[in-house]
């Protein structure tokens, strides 16, 4: 399990400059980003180093930051193995709400990122699939 | 010569004295009607009116106190109803300024001499049992609707009782019945327009003659922009769901001010500071008695409606004095696609929802010729989960509980908190950008 930010933002120029620099003065780490547009406003999606010291950071400066569990986990980057985790989630009905994956190094090794409705339940479902699951900082191993 | 029809010559021609010593009998009776209430049993006796006998003369008005759109909130929902609840056969209410509506119950007797006075309106813009009637008002608790429908019933016109919206439609059914005179708000008048070519038709398909526009402000050039557009006589209407609905005042074939039914309407038009009566021509805010009123008597009601009583004769002959267009408001009230709405009730609904931070914003555009409203809201940091479902279904929430307070669908957008301006002293919370038409 993994704890990712989700900052509610203006859909507008300049608001992950304003969420960026606020963290970068903290000597925040960022691994993995995302932006959710809406229509008048965005969502900021976060994976950080350090989570819980970023969203003290964000709060204090006014932003509507929230901690949020999702799914960290490792995918060996080989043709089929994206399938091979779709199949463990359906084996267990898992609906995914969020995801998004990306290959760290060719050939090597994959990560994906998972919002699900139940952690624990596609965790294990992961596990017995045979994927290992990280927490943020494992990011940094990989 | 313009052809003249009344519907009532006798009364609608007849001199001041005649007028005056009707109103003097009418407002007896109304005060006894008042007495029978809780509010105006204590209230008239404070200023020594404990019986009808006590009105001698049409000045002993003036020792009454104001009656407000805040005393209406008070006695609600039925302190100021005068009469058993087995003689009222309708109930009216409209926006009031915290979410609880003003009521006006009507007898019988109400319901008869409101239709009465919209016949009478009717007629004196020359329409007659000839005409096919379409009405595009909103039916329902809004008066403009079920007013003009059964005035015109009473004329004998053919009444196609449409209500708002549904412009293809609306635009089939005056092609397919040929329609002769719609009841209609100004903007929607433009709109309709707008939307002709759209729905494959031109003016020859109509045989539109006359359109009443009212429930929204509008300048004489939009009045003479609607007349050459569709080649029809537009005449203006007034009137508040407090004094019935339409039917109030109206124009007639002259249109040159509304003439206000003053054997049933007593207006006066004063300070909105202090009070004091103004004289014709001068302007101020309306303040108005229905004289006729059985089930909910109001002795002077503001209307919070800014006009003056034009001076001089109308040609038609009708004696009544006429009213300006209305100029304005001395409350902060907004009227939305003929819909009146107060900001504080948009206000109560939003800081209701605890998800909601500290500022919000009220924005008014023009979308075509139709009126949109935007309510901005700032979210509250604290209550943010991260969650976008829970996002969208606060969104919904809010707009939901908003249309059910207001009765218009807005658009709700949500911000980050201190987006939106922040305001030293008087928050200035509604953002009017909409051209004056």
């Amino acid at each position: 399990m993994a704890k990712q930010l989700n900052i509610f933002v203006d859909n507008k120029p300049g608001r992950l400059n304003a969420v960026t620099e606020a963290l970068a003065q903290k000597g925040i780490n960022i691994f993995i980003f995302t932006i959710q547009d809406r229509g008048d406003f965005g969502l900021i999606k976060l994976i950080v180093d350090k989570p819980e010291d970023a969203d003290e950071i964000l709060r204090n400066k006014g932003f509507a930051s929230a901690l949020k569990d999702v799914v960290l986990v490792s995918v060996k980057d080989k043709p089929g193995n994206l399938h091979r985790l779709a199949m463990a989630l359906q084996e267990k009905k898992i609906n995914l709400t969020d995801a998004r994956g990306t290959v760290l190094s060719p050939s090597n090794v994959g990560l994906c990122c998972l919002e699900v409705d139940d952690i624990k339940v596609a965790e294990k479902a992961l596990t017995k699939a045979g994927f290992e699951l990280l927490a943020v900082n494992d990011i940094c191993h990989c | 010569m313009k052809k003249e029809t009344f519907w009532d010559k006798k009364i609608e021609t007849a001199d001041r004295k005649i007028l005056d010593s009707l109103k003097l009998k009418q407002l007896k009776r109304l005060v006894g009607y008042a007495l029978r209430t809780v509010f105006y049993k204590s209230r008239l006796k404070a200023v020594g009116i404990s019986s009808p006998r006590d009105i001698r003369s049409l000045k002993d008005l003036a020792r009454i106190p104001f009656t407000t759109k805040d005393d209406l909130r008070e006695c609600y929902p039925n302190g100021l109803l005068s009469v058993p609840m087995s003689r009222v056969v309708r109930i009216h209410t409209s926006s009031g300024t915290t979410g609880i509506p003003t009521v006006i119950h009507h007898t019988q007797k109400d319901l008869n001499s409101w239709t009465d006075l919209v016949a009478r309106s009717i007629s004196a813009t020359g329409a007659g049992k000839q005409d096919i009637f379409q009405n595009m008002m909103t039916y329902g608790m809004f008066t403009g609707g079920l007013g003009l429908h059964y005035g015109a019933e009473r004329v004998g016109m053919t009444v196609i009782p449409m209500g708002g919206g549904n412009t293809r439609r609306q635009i089939q059914i005056m092609r397919d019945f040929g329609t002769t005179v719609l009841h209609i708000t100004p903007s929607y008048m433009l709109h309709l327009y707008s939307m002709l070519s759209e729905c494959g038709a031109t003016l020859k398909d109509f045989k539109l003659k006359k359109a009443y526009l009212g429930a929204e402000p509008y300048s004489e050039d939009t009045r003479s922009k609607i007349e050459k557009m569709w080649q029809i006589d537009a005449y203006n209407s007034y009137g508040l769901s407090e004094m019935n609905g339409p039917g109030v005042a109206f124009e007639c074939v002259y249109k040159t001010g509304m003439h206000v039914w003053e054997d049933v309407y007593h207006v006066e038009i004063v300070d909105p500071k202090t009070g004091e009566l103004l004289d014709d021509g001068l302007e101020g805010e309306l303040v108005f008695t229905n004289l006729l009123r059985e089930a909910t008597p109001l002795l002077r009601y503001r209307t919070r409606d800014m006009a003056a009583i034009l001076k001089g004769s109308c040609p038609c002959g009708r004696t009544h004095r006429r009213l300006s267009r209305i100029t304005g408001r001395t409350d902060d009230m907004l009227i939305i696609n003929g819909v009146n709405v107060y900001p504080s009730q948009i206000e109560s609904v939003v800081m209701k929802m605890p998800e909601v931070g500290n500022n919000y914003q009220i924005c008014l555009e023009k979308d075509g010729a139709l009126d949109s409203l935007t309510v901005k809201i700032e979210i509250s940091s604290r209550m943010f989960q991260g969650d976008l479902g829970l996002i969208d279904r606060l969104k919904e929430r809010i707009k939901e509980s908003l249309r059910a307070s207001i009765v218009i669908n807005p658009r709700v957008e949500l911000h980050e908190p201190g987006s939106l301006p922040v305001f030293e002293g008087k928050a200035k919370r509604v953002v009017d950008n909409r051209i004056k038409i």
